[in-house]
C-alpha cells in the first residue's frame, strides 16, 4: 500500500502479474507432480477450501465481522447446486455442469441477502452468536426435512450427467484430473475476483467500517448496509465453493452445514492469517493437510489442529501469513543470519517436544480406543508397546527433556528476536523517508 | 395434556432451566467483566461432569459434588492465569478464537483419557427413583431432579449473597463497570479477573457434575448444550444476569413442552377451520409436530427476538 500519499501512476504493475502468473503456473503443474489418486483429491479439497476461506476472510478480515455460521452458505450453495446436478441427470433441466457453481452461488447469494439482513443488524460478539444460532438452527432443520436435505446419507447426483463440455469429446469431468482442473479454474477466478474487490471503494469502506464504524458513519456510509453487502458477496462465494464440493464429491449429507464445517474454515483463514489477502489461502492449505492428510494416520488430528491453532493465537495473532512477513522484514534489512543459530535451537527443540506429545497422546489413545488386539502402536512408524511401562517412562523423560530444553532455546530466540525488532523500529524512525 | 402430566413438565422444565441458568450465569459475569464471550464454557461444564465420574468412581459422588467443581475452578484459573491473560492485550476477537481453540482441545482430549462412547456416570443410589410425597399424590417424578433444583437455587442463593454483601462482592461488581478506578484503589484486578473466571469454570463444573448423571456423559455433551447457552444469554441480553435467569427458565419450559407435544401448526389450522391436508401448500411444514420442531424452536426464538427487540430481554447496551 502506499502509505506517502502521493498519487502513483502504474500502467503495468509488473509484480501482480509475475504472482498471479505464478499461481495459475502452479494450479496447473500441482497435479502432473503430485500425481496419485489421493494427492489430486488433496490438491481439489484445497482449492475449493481456498474459495471458502477467502469468502469467510470477506468478513472476519475485511468487514471485522466473526461468524461461527459460515456452513450455512457453502452448504446451502452445495444443496442447490447438488439438485442441480440430479435434475441434469434426468433430464429436466439443460445446464452445463462446468457452470453449477453458479447455482451454488446464486443460493449462497440469496440467503446471504435474506440471512444477512438479520445477522448484519449487530456487529461484534452479539453477531457471533447470531450467525452460530443460524448455523446450530440450519443444522437441526437438515434433519427434519429429509425431502430436501437427504438426512445423514444426502442428495447424490452424478457430475458426467451434462455430457462432454463443449461438444469435446473424453472432456465429462468423470476423471479426478479434469475436475481438478475444474476446481482450479474456479478457485483461480474466484481468488481473481475477490482480490479485486479488495480493491474497489465497497472493498475499501468495508475495511472503515471494520475500524470504527462510527467515523464510517460521519462520512455518510450505513455501516449496516456495508455489512449486508459484504455479507451477500462472502454468501455468493461460500455457495461457489459449495457447489464446487458438491461436483466433486457428487454427494451432499447434513454434515455439509453442521458447525464442523463453519468452524473449519475460521480455523484455516486464521490460521493463515485474516490481515492479508493471501494469509487464507495458506491457511487453507494447511488446513485441509491436517484435516484430510493427518486424519489418515491419526484420529487425535483435531487435537494437534486445536494445540496448533490456540498456539497461533497466543503467540502470534497474525497467522502464519504474519509469521512470514515479519521473517522476510529482517531478512531484508539484512539481519537473518542472526537468527539462524537461535531457529535452529528452537525449531529442533519444538520438533522434539511435538514428538514428546504426539506420543503421549498416540499411546494413550491406543489405550482408551483399544485400537487393534496388541498393546503395540506404531508412532513415525517406530513401534512401542503400550503395555510396557518402559515405553512410558521412555515418554515422560523425553517429554520432561523437551520441554526444558524448548524453554531455555525459546528465551534465547526471544531475546534476539526483539533486539532485531528494536533495532529496525529504530532505523525506522530515523530514516522515515527510506521507509516503504 | 392431564394436570399431572402438566406439573411433571413444568418441573422438567424448570429444573432444565435451572442448569442451563448456572451455566449462563457463569457466561454472563465473566462477559460483562472482561468482555469476552467464553466459547469454551460447556466445555468446562463437561470436564466437571467427566471429573465427577471418576471421582465418584473412586470414593463416591458427594466427594466428586464438593471436589470436582474446586478442580475444574482451579483449572479454569489456570487458563485465565497462563493462556487468556496473555492474549488479552491483543483484543476481544484473539480472546474468543482462543477460547474456541481450547473447546476444541477439550473435545478431543477428553475423548483421549475416557474414550468416545458415554461413560456409566449413574445417579448416587440415595437419590435413584421417584419423590415419595408426589409419588403419594400419583405424580411421578425423579429424586434426582428436585436434588439438582436445590442445588442449583442454593448455589444460585450465595452467588447473589456473595456478589451483593461481601468485600469482595463489592470489587467485583465495581471492576466490572470501573476497572481502572479499581486498580488506582489499589486492588489487584487482574487477579480479580482469575477469580471470577475460575469461580464461573466453577459453577459450570457444578452444572456439570449434577447435569452429567441427570443426561449423558459424553464428548459431544458441550457442543450441545453450548449452542443453547448462548441463545440463553443473547436472548436474555448481553451482560444481564436477570435477562439470562428468565431466559434460561423460559428455553428449559421451551424444551419440556415442546419435546411431548403433538400440537401442529395444521391442527391450530383446523380449529380456526383452515383444513390442511396432504398436497395443500406447506403441508410438509404445517403438519409437523412441536416435537419435531422441538430442537430448531431455541433458534427462532432467537430470531424472533433479534426482529423484535434486538438487543434482548433485558439488555441494556446496544453492542
Amino acid at each position: 500500500m502506499n502509505s506517502s500519499g502521493e498519487i502513483g501512476f502504474k500502467p503495468l504493475n509488473l509484480g501482480r502479474w509475475v504472482i498471479w502468473g505464478f499461481t495459475a503456473l502452479v494450479f496447473i503443474v500441482a497435479p502432473q507432480v503430485f500425481g496419485s489418486g489421493f494427492a489430486r483429491a488433496l490438491l481439489s479439497q484445497m482449492g475449493i477450501m481456498i474459495i471458502f476461506a477467502l469468502s469467510y476472510n470477506m468478513l472476519l478480515g475485511q468487514t471485522g465481522l466473526l461468524s461461527f455460521g459460515h456452513a450455512v452458505y457453502s452448504g446451502l450453495g452445495a444443496y442447490f447446486a447438488i439438485h442441480a446436478l440430479a435434475l441434469i441427470g434426468k433430464g429436466t433441466l439443460v445446464f452445463p455442469v462446468s457452470l453449477l457453481p453458479l447455482v451454488g452461488g446464486a443460493a449462497g447469494l440469496f440467503f446471504g441477502i435474506v440471512f444477512g439482513w438479520l445477522t448484519t443488524k449487530r456487529a461484534g460478539t452479539t453477531f457471533a452468536m447470531i450467525s452460530l444460532g443460524l448455523g446450530e438452527m440450519l443444522f437441526a432443520a437438515s434433519l427434519m426435512f429429509p425431502g430436501f436435505f437427504g438426512g445423514e446419507a444426502g442428495i447424490s447426483g452424478n457430475r458426467t450427467a451434462g455430457g462432454p463440455f463443449l461438444g469435446l469429446a473424453g472432456l465429462t469431468f468423470g476423471p479426478d484430473l479434469q475436475v481438478y482442473y475444474l476446481i482450479a479454474a474456479w478457485t483461480f477466478l474466484c481468488m481473481m475476483a475477490m482480490y479485486a474487490l479488495t480493491h474497489t471503494p465497497l472493498g475499501r469502506i468495508a475495511n472503515a467500517v471494520r475500524d470504527n464504524p462510527e467515523r464510517a458513519e460521519f462520512i455518510g456510509y450505513d455501516a449496516q448496509r456495508v455489512r449486508w453487502i459484504m455479507m451477500m458477496l462472502s454468501g455468493f462465494f461460500a455457495g461457489v465453493a459449495g457447489g464446487l464440493s458438491a461436483i466433486n464429491l457428487e454427494s451432499v449429507g447434513s454434515g455439509a452445514v453442521h458447525a464442523t464445517v463453519s468452524g473449519g474454515v475460521l480455523l484455516a483463514a486464521f490460521i493463515g492469517g485474516v490481515l492479508f489477502f493471501f494469509g487464507p489461502i495458506l491457511g487453507a492449505i494447511v488446513f485441509v493437510f491436517f484435516a484430510f492428510a493427518l486424519s489418515e494416520y491419526t484420529p487425535a488430528w483435531h487435537l494437534y489442529l486445536g494445540v496448533f491453532f490456540v498456539l497461533l493465537v497466543m503467540y502470534a495473532p497474525g497467522g502464519l501469513s504474519s509469521l512470514i512477513l515479519l521473517n522476510l522484514r529482517v531478512a531484508k534489512f539484512g539481519k537473518f543470519s542472526r537468527l539462524r543459530d537461535p531457529y535452529v535451537g528452537v525449531l529442533g527443540a519444538a520438533l522434539a517436544l511435538a514428538a514428546g506429545v504426539a506420543l503421549l497422546i498416540e499411546m494413550t489413545y491406543h489405550v482408551t480406543l483399544g485400537i487393534g488386539t496388541t498393546p503395540k502402536v506404531a508412532v513415525f512408524g517406530f513401534p512401542f508397546d503400550t503395555g510396557r511401562s518402559e515405553s512410558w517412562v521412555f515418554v515422560t523423560a523425553l517429554l520432561g527433556a523437551a520441554t526444558a530444553s524448548f524453554e531455555y532455546m525459546r528465551r534465547r530466540f526471544k531475546v534476539e528476536w526483539d533486539r532485531i525488532t528494536v533495532e529496525i523500529e529504530d532505523w525506522r524512525r530515523d530514516n522515515p523517508e527510506e521507509d516503504s | 395434556m392431564t394436570l399431572d402430566l402438566f406439573l411433571v413438565q413444568l418441573l422438567n422444565g424448570v429444573s432444565y432451566g435451572l442448569l442451563l441458568f448456572m451455566l449462563a450465569a457463569g457466561l454472563t459475569l465473566i462477559f460483562s467483566m472482561m468482555g469476552v464471550l467464553n466459547f469454551a464454557h460447556t466445555s468446562f461444564y463437561m470436564i466437571g461432569a467427566y471429573v465427577a465420574y471418576q471421582i465418584s468412581s473412586w470414593i463416591g459422588f458427594w466427594a466428586a459434588l464438593v471436589l470436582a467443581p474446586l478442580a475444574v475452578g482451579l483449572l479454569g484459573a489456570a487458563v485465565e492465569h497462563w493462556g487468556l491473560r496473555r492474549v488479552h492485550k491483543w483484543g476481544h476477537v484473539p480472546e474468543l478464537l482462543f477460547t474456541f481453540g481450547l473447546s476444541y482441545i477439550v473435545f478431543e482430549l477428553v475423548q483421549v483419557i475416557w474414550g468416545r462412547a458415554p461413560v456409566a456416570y449413574q445417579v448416587p443410589a440415595a437419590l435413584d427413583g421417584p419423590v415419595g410425597w408426589l409419588q403419594a399424590a400419583g405424580i411421578t417424578f425423579p429424586q434426582y431432579r428436585l436434588f439438582i433444583m436445590g442445588v442449583a437455587v442454593l448455589m444460585l442463593c450465595a452467588l447473589w449473597l456473595l456478589l451483593t454483601h461481601t468485600r469482595i462482592g463489592l470489587v467485583i461488581r465495581a471492576a466490572l463497570t470501573h476497572p481502572e478506578m479499581v486498580e488506582a484503589l489499589g486492588h489487584n484486578v487482574p487477579r480479580v479477573f482469575m477469580l471470577v473466571f475460575g469461580a464461573g469454570c466453577a459453577l459450570a463444573g457444578l452444572a456439570g457434575v449434577i447435569g452429567g448423571n441427570a443426561f449423558v456423559t459424553e464428548p459431544g455433551m458441550a457442543g450441545s448444550v453450548g449452542a443453547i447457552v448462548f441463545v440463553v444469554i443473547v436472548f436474555g441480553g448481553l451482560g444481564s444476569l436477570a435477562g439470562a435467569f428468565f431466559a434460561s427458565l423460559l428455553l428449559g419450559l421451551v424444551d419440556a413442552f415442546g419435546k411431548t407435544s403433538g400440537t401442529s401448526l395444521a391442527a391450530l389450522l383446523s380449529v380456526a377451520g383452515i383444513d390442511v391436508v396432504p398436497g395443500s401448500f406447506g403441508y410438509p411444514v404445517l403438519s409437523m409436530t412441536l416435537s419435531q420442531v422441538a430442537p430448531v424452536l431455541p433458534y427462532l426464538l432467537l430470531v424472533l427476538i433479534l426482529i423484535f427487540r434486538p438487543r434482548g430481554l433485558m439488555g441494556t447496551r446496544e453492542n
